[in-house]
């Protein structure tokens, strides 16, 4: 095995260190808050105070 | 205004609708160039020299400005609309402002498409790359893959954890990479003493003749392919009737000036025949040029032009994504912000499985292919939707950030641009083109017969936009 074997076997582990910080950061979010905090977002809502529009 | 309450705690600062979380405004003009220079810089680094095979130099340089020009007039409508539309989304949301539903929804996939294929290709590219230096070390056969999925994993997290560390690192890889092609022209210019280039021995006519060129045009769109994708970062700028436009006008002088140099060095170095198959033109030039310093520099400068490409492309496709949940136009659970780190988090996630798919199982050429595609129909949008945009509400109706010059001049020559370029895909990708169509007519078809009955209708629109002019 040379440098770039290590290498692919780092990559590899590497990936999934960070897909699994992904997951079980979704997991503690998804459980910690409620659906409709989560999917409060509305479009533009800042917008509608710093931006003038005429009406 | 009364009810708005910037100072509170538990709404946001935001408007009466009752965003509790939403996305954070922290994004400067800076960032908004980064991510539009970020998407497209890699087509400089590679792609648009096969323009230079189908016709050869000239044909290539007539290309280049051809899909300038077509994409000066992306970038002026898109300021103008985008300044005034500043929400997640880009244009699909602008498309459901201005046009309708069934248009938004198309324009929303064309996006998501677009970028998502994009993003694959890049991640190919970066398995190509270190493949490339693997062997330039002397290790042959080199597995491509834990790279390729490495690179799309850490792009996922960096733009899960925060839009302003994503961002940022987008403007420092893309402004290195735009540096390293002023570093090769100013190195191999004969304004500074150096005979590498050799034009005059190189240039040849047109070896294909007009059919040649017009079989460049497809290829042309890659020098600035993505550079739409400014309009994404509305939601996330701190001024977005400034940021916007600024920074998407900056970004598109800057690629002009990025791939005229591009093309005036390359075919000032390589044979037209050798030019028009290279993978990597730009590196190619560097070791031609005769310097490691250069070699070495245009190296990390494609491997940052292709990494910041796909950090701006999981960026752009999640916000189309996370906008169409937010809408209901697609399940609203995907219309999720995380609390913590104030991103699209589900659909960001969503978006990795599908990037891996297509980055490990088809070829680059079709991937590619298929972005152009959707590309194309989203730039064929804007024109009808700039038009509408003028009628429904003119001048003066709504604070503009951008008035965009000689209207209707840029929506009819875009349109105009937008056929020609239809044409010349169809000469080379007849089959993708027709498939493509036909997928967006058959998910449309289920939009409107089964989706849209959970749109809530009211509720897609909170921002204070006046009445139409004719409502």
């Amino acid at each position: 095995m040379d440098l770039w074997d290590f290498m692919e076997l780092a990559a590899w582990a590497a990936s999934a260190v960070l897909g699994v910080i992904i997951v079980r950061d979704w997991i503690k979010t998804d459980s910690s808050y409620s659906e409709e905090v989560l999917t409060s977002s509305r479009e533009g809502e800042l917008e509608a105070m710093t931006e003038e529009h005429k009406g | 205004m009364a009810e708005f309450d910037i100072t509170s705690k538990t709404m946001d600062g935001m408007g009466p609708h009752g965003t509790n979380v939403g996305l954070l405004r922290v994004l400067g003009p800076a960032h908004v160039w980064a991510l539009g220079v970020g998407i497209v810089l890699v087509g400089e680094y590679m792609g648009w020299n096969i323009a230079v095979g189908k016709g050869g130099a000239y044909a290539a340089l007539i290309a280049c400005w051809f899909a300038g020009l077509l994409y000066s007039c992306v970038a002026m409508i898109d300021s103008e609309v985008t300044s005034t539309v500043a929400a997640a989304g880009g244009q699909y949301t602008q498309a459901k402002h201005i046009v309708g539903p069934l248009m938004a929804f198309n324009v929303g996939l064309y996006l998501v498409f677009a970028y998502t294929m994009l993003e694959a290709a890049n991640a190919i590219t970066v398995g190509f790359l270190i493949d490339t230096v693997a062997v330039m070390t002397g290790h042959e056969g080199l597995d491509q893959r834990p790279f390729i999925v490495l690179a799309i994993m850490f792009l996922a997290w960096l733009n899960y954890r925060g839009v302003l560390a994503t961002l940022t690192f987008s403007l420092v890889i893309t402004a290195i990479a735009f540096s390293a092609i002023l570093i090769l022209f100013f190195a191999t210019s004969p304004i500074f003493g150096s005979d590498v280039l050799q034009h005059r021995a190189l240039m040849t006519d047109l070896p294909y003749g007009w059919l040649g060129v017009l079989a460049a045009m497809h290829f042309g769109l890659w020098y600035y392919l993505g550079i739409e994708g400014t309009t994404q970062a509305a939601e996330e700028v701190r001024s977005p009737a400034r940021a916007l436009p600024f920074g998407t006008l900056a970004g598109i002088m800057t690629l002009l000036i990025a791939a005229t140099l591009t093309w005036y060095v390359c075919v000032g170095l390589m044979p037209w025949e050798y030019l028009g198959q290279a993978g990597v033109p730009l590196f190619d030039a560097a070791r031609l040029s005769g310097s490691t310093a250069l070699m070495v520099l245009l190296g990390i400068g494609t491997l940052f032009a292709t990494l910041a490409s796909a950090n701006g492309c999981i960026n752009d496709a999640s916000r189309a994504w996370f906008a169409m949940g937010r809408d209901h136009y697609l399940p609203s659970w995907f219309g999720a912000v995380h609390p913590v780190y104030r991103t699209p988090y589900r659909s960001i996630i969503f978006l990795v499985p599908i990037a891996l798919i297509f980055a490990l199982g088809a070829p680059l050429d079709q991937v590619i292919t298929f972005s152009i595609l959707s590309g194309l129909l989203e730039y064929t949008f804007m024109p009808i939707n700039v038009i509408m945009f003028r009628r429904k509400w003119p001048l003066g109706s709504i604070k503009r950030g951008y008035q965009h010059p000689f209207h209707p001049v840029p929506a009819v020559v875009l349109l105009c641009l937008c056929g020609i370029a239809f044409f010349a895909v169809f000469l080379g990708y007849g089959t993708q083109l027709v498939a493509m169509i036909s997928f967006y007519v058959i998910v449309s078809l289920w939009f409107h017969f089964r989706r849209y009955r959970y749109v809530r209708r009211a509720a897609q629109f909170t921002m204070p936009w006046p009445r139409p002019q004719g409502y």
